[in-house]
């Protein structure tokens, strides 16, 4: 077996990336060592944020994301509202490939051998599930008197680098959300945020990509690479070896682990997330409500704003509240004090909420990077070998961008914006990674954590 | 003095409490419902006494003598004692993390893991794995609770920790859809038989009782019992299934101490009041106007698919459906149980569960009936006090044991029912997702990932968090159970919690920085 690209991870960023690779005419194989869809782009809210972000690389790529998402989300809905084979995108008849409609036959043989699951009837003609993308906005309010004018002056230098901001009065702010709690000192108005549900959208994005001719290999784990001098022939899977000379961890959380199997180093770590969901209700949220205190709160000097709670309602009727932050490894037990501080902040928010059910909690893994800036690009210590990790909880919303900035560096294309600011080696995140001579010291130095750039517990 | 906590107040936790009070531990005895017995003793609540309880139920006796002497200072009883989570703060991969049960792509269910150190000799059959003496309570387990009625704010939040915890959750009967099934009159035989028993009230006049396996027998019998005329008991498994699941050893039959006669009971009861017991059929369909007038009875080959042309009409207005039992795993999956290939608490004779300190007893470590759960309960409640189990109920262990078997092979869900569905037969009822859009959407991800297919279909993700239909989802589509976390058995929130009673146990706000 053989691709021009071996995606690792079949989470949103994978997809994102594979897709783009393969409308650009590469041949793309996606290896995860569980099922699609499944880890950490099955676990977060679906944000799609500008509000959260200061100005900086990190909200380039959001505004540049706030822009595309429409366009990418209406294309899926179109691609996918037709079956498999006849609709085929635009990209995808490049020569050197099986048809789309023959190549996703294939990765379904391939995947179900490997899962255990019988044999699937032919691809479906049923429309596919809406993704569920929503410019609902978002308003970040402040409930302290301290919180109020850090909230304002964070959203006036977002204003100054092209976010679309709103500063609200209070009235203004329960004109909007006319359940608030009318004791807020501060409100601003994001109408770029937007949600999405992360799943479907992941699986739109891994349909389509199969349609582009990706192979999809599910329970599939990656143990090793294989290499000619520097050069990168192979990847071991638990399955066989694929050969490829261009790799691309998108594996999340887990990046840092996967790129150590291929002889590489990444400062990835997870970072946790709880988000609470209610019983169905009649809608009384309608934005992303947010709450910016934890900012004034700590009286920080850090440019960036730190919220704590989020309550959103989704198209299906329920509420989500989250959400936490927590370093604490790959540890996934329940926190009861965890829960309950995420209930008591989202009933300062939303006092109303204190009579409903919460049915279902969950939690994740964000892959976290200790620069907070997303990894995309090539390792400049090892040819061949490609990140696209760490959005931390920003990756739905960033995955397209994500991946047509990592397609346009792999196939020499130009990219939509400057990829220097998210490359490996990049002078934030130098100080985490070992270096060509010294890899076996594997030292880490001490000081790096001064190098954390956007500062404490985001 | 030991102190052993048991959840769930059903005949298992009952006689689990008893046991554990008898050997020497102070006993605190939990159970959600508002009153003692469990779904098996569903019984007038006091302030509406009958004399005729002792004739509505089987082993009534046996349930009064427990009841009374759970009176007695070692021994705190909570009622309407909610556990909505359990806390495991043990260093980190001493949980079931490890322990929880994997299923291999390749070859479905693997063998549990089996922690080092135990000894194969004593291991007991399907793969149970005896874990040897170990002292106190592993994994750092709190059990939280919130006291008071379900449906009320402001409920009482307590979190217990014990020197020993003995699950005796339960089962709740699973219902495969068919067409119809969501008109009213459609019962689960689990709800009709609460009503019978609980309000005596009867669900219907005409009642149909389907489905498979011996629970419909004494549900037929209690809707009889509250003046509903029973038109006939459809069993699903057919005579060749009965007799390989029956047949074999019958003189097992007996260790089930009175499963023989209390079955023997049920036949001629419904033989005296000429109620048609049909083996090999099922009721393929409800119909009516608003709610159901007629169901379509139909034979059955022996995988459970309809054969076309034996379709019969029959009138009713009220269907009562049991297709077996699904055990409450929630909790012992929280606390870091391992759950074993067959999905239930894997436990040694001694019913330990593979996490120190922990026991279970009763229907979540096989669907075994009453006496079943009466004798493990026994077990765990003296081991779990620190004492040693009688061997006169490890014999009687073995032969429930045994019984527990027997209906799976008789009864067990036979994969050709899926062909009495329709495209729009709802199968998730509080997300009401179809059939057909479950199906077609599970193919056009390719999805073989159960959260996956939760999340693109909302299937599962209504209030009843998968309870009714999870099972029958991942069948359906092949997903889940592939991932021990994926499992629609795993829900860390055990039960609803108003987000006031959440907010109320917060004692840092704004403190942790790592929150």
């Amino acid at each position: 077996m053989n691709a021009d690209v071996v995606v690792i991870g079949a989470g949103i960023i994978g997809a994102a990336c594979a897709r783009a690779l393969a409308r650009a005419g590469m041949n793309v194989i996606i290896v995860d060592r569980a099922a699609p869809a499944s880890a950490t782009s099955a676990r977060g809210e679906g944000n799609l944020l500008v509000s959260d972000k200061a100005p900086g690389p990190e909200l380039d790529l959001a505004l540049l994301a706030a822009d595309h998402w429409p366009k990418l989300a209406a294309e899926l809905a179109d691609e996918l509202s037709t079956p498999a084979g006849i609709a085929l995108g635009g990209a995808s008849s490049s020569s050197g490939r099986k048809p789309a409609l023959g190549a996703a036959t294939s990765s379904r043989a391939e995947s179900d051998e490997a899962s255990g699951v019988a044999a699937r009837i032919a691809p479906s003609h049923t429309p596919f599930p809406d993704i569920e993308y929503d410019r609902k906005g978002g308003i970040v309010v402040a409930t302290t008197e301290e919180g109020a004018e850090p909230l304002r002056a964070f959203a006036r230098s977002q204003a100054a680098v092209g976010v679309k901001v709103e500063h609200l009065s209070a009235a203004e702010a329960l004109a909007l959300e006319p359940h608030l709690n009318p004791a807020i000192t501060a409100a601003v108005h994001y109408p770029q945020d937007a949600q999405l549900q992360p799943v479907v959208a992941t699986e739109a994005l891994l349909a389509s990509a199969r349609r582009a001719g990706v192979r999809v290999l599910a329970n599939r784990e990656v143990i090793g690479i294989e290499r000619e001098g520097d050069r990168i022939t192979g990847v071991r899977t638990s399955a066989g070896t694929i050969g490829t000379d261009a790799v691309v961890v998108a594996a999340g959380p887990w990046s840092g682990a996967v790129a150590e199997v291929l002889g590489g180093d990444l400062p990835v770590r997870p970072r946790r997330g709880m988000v609470l969901v209610t019983a169905r209700m009649a809608q009384r949220v309608f934005h992303k409500v947010y709450d910016g205190d934890y900012f004034g709160a700590t009286q920080s000097a850090d440019a960036d704003l730190q919220t704590s709670s989020v309550v959103e309602s989704t198209p299906g009727g329920t509420v989500l509240i989250g959400s936490s932050r927590q370093q604490i490894g790959f540890d996934d037990r329940l926190r009861v004090e965890v829960l309950a501080q995420i209930a008591q902040r989202a009933l300062r928010l939303f006092p109303f909420l204190e009579g409903t059910p919460v049915i279902r909690a969950y939690g994740g893994f964000r892959p976290y990077v200790p620069d907070h800036l997303p990894v995309i690009g090539e390792d400049h210590r090892h040819p061949g070998l490609w990140y696209a990790t760490g959005h931390e909880g920003a990756g739905i919303g960033l995955a397209g961008v994500t991946g047509d900035l990592l397609c346009a560096q792999l196939t020499g294309a130009k990219p939509a914006l400057d990829p220097t600011p998210f490359l490996p080696s990049r002078p934030s995140l130098a100080a985490y990674l070992v270096h060509g001579d010294d890899r076996s010291e594997a030292a880490r130095p001490q000081a790096a954590k001064s190098v954390d750039a956007k500062g404490g517990a985001k | 003095m030991k102190h052993v906590l048991v959840i769930g107040a059903g005949p298992a936790g009952l006689s689990a409490a008893v046991a554990a009070r008898d050997a020497g531990a102070r006993v605190t005895l939990l159970d959600s419902g508002d009153g003692l017995g469990g779904q098996y003793w569903r019984h007038l609540p006091p302030q509406r006494p009958s004399r005729r309880e002792s004739r509505l139920h089987h082993g009534w006796g046996a349930f009064e003598r427990l009841r009374a002497s759970l009176a007695d200072d070692a021994i705190e009883v909570l009622t309407e004692a909610q556990v909505w989570a359990i806390e495991t703060t043990g260093a980190v991969g001493s949980t079931g993390a490890v322990d929880r049960f994997e299923r291999r792509p390749d070859r479905g269910t693997s063998p549990i893991r089996v922690r080092s150190g135990d000894s194969v000799a004593d291991r007991e059959h399907f793969g149970r794995g005896a874990l040897g003496d170990r002292v106190g309570l592993g994994n750092g387990l709190t059990v939280h609770v919130l006291v008071g009625p379900a449906d009320s704010g402001g409920r009482e939040a307590r979190a217990l920790t014990a020197d020993a915890i003995v699950f005796a959750t339960g089962a709740h009967d699973r219902t495969l859809p068919f067409p119809g099934w969501h008109l009213p009159g459609v019962f689960s035989a689990g709800a009709a038989q609460a009503l019978a028993k609980g309000e005596r009230i009867a669900v219907g006049r005409r009642a149909v009782v389907a489905g498979a396996g011996p629970f419909l027998l004494p549900v037929a019998q209690s809707l009889t019992a509250a003046g509903a005329h029973v038109v006939g008991v459809y069993e699903a498994a057919r005579p060749a299934a009965l007799a390989q699941g029956w047949l074999p050893k019958p003189w097992r039959l007996l260790a089930a101490s009175h499963k023989g006669p209390e079955l023997a009971g049920y036949v001629t009861h419904h033989l005296a009041r000429r109620v048609p017991y049909r083996l090999g059929r099922a009721v393929k369909e409800a119909r009516g106007d608003g709610r159901v007038e007629e169901v379509v009875v139909a034979r059955l080959g022996t995988d459970w698919a309809p054969i076309p042309g034996t379709e019969r009409t029959i009138a009713a207005d009220a269907v009562c459906v049991s297709h077996g039992f699904t055990p409450r795993l929630e909790l012992p999956i929280a606390a870091g149980c391992a759950i074993g290939p067959d999905r239930f608490v894997t436990v040694d004779a001694d019913q330990r569960t593979s996490v120190a300190g922990v026991y279970a007893a009763g229907e979540i470590t096989g669907i075994g009936g009453v006496d079943a759960a009466l004798v493990e309960g026994r077990i765990a409640g003296r081991r779990a006090a620190g004492g040693e189990a009688g061997q006169a109920d490890l014999r009687r262990r073995r032969g429930t044991t045994d019984f527990a078997r027997r209906i799976d092979a008789a009864h067990g869900i036979r994969p050709g029912w899926v062909s009495w569905l329709r495209d729009d037969t709802v199968v998730c009822r509080c997300e009401e997702v179809p059939y057909g859009r479950l199906r077609e959407t599970a193919e056009a991800t390719d999805q073989t990932s159960l959260r996956s297919v939760k999340l693109t279909t909302r299937a599962g993700l209504g209030i009843c968090q998968a309870r009714m239909c999870g099972r029958t989802v991942e069948d359906l589509t092949g997903a889940g159970s592939a991932r021990a976390e994926d499992s629609t058995d795993r829900r860390p929130l055990a039960a609803p919690v108003r987000l006031g009673d959440l907010a109320g146990l917060a004692t840092t706000l704004g403190k942790d920085p790592n929150v």
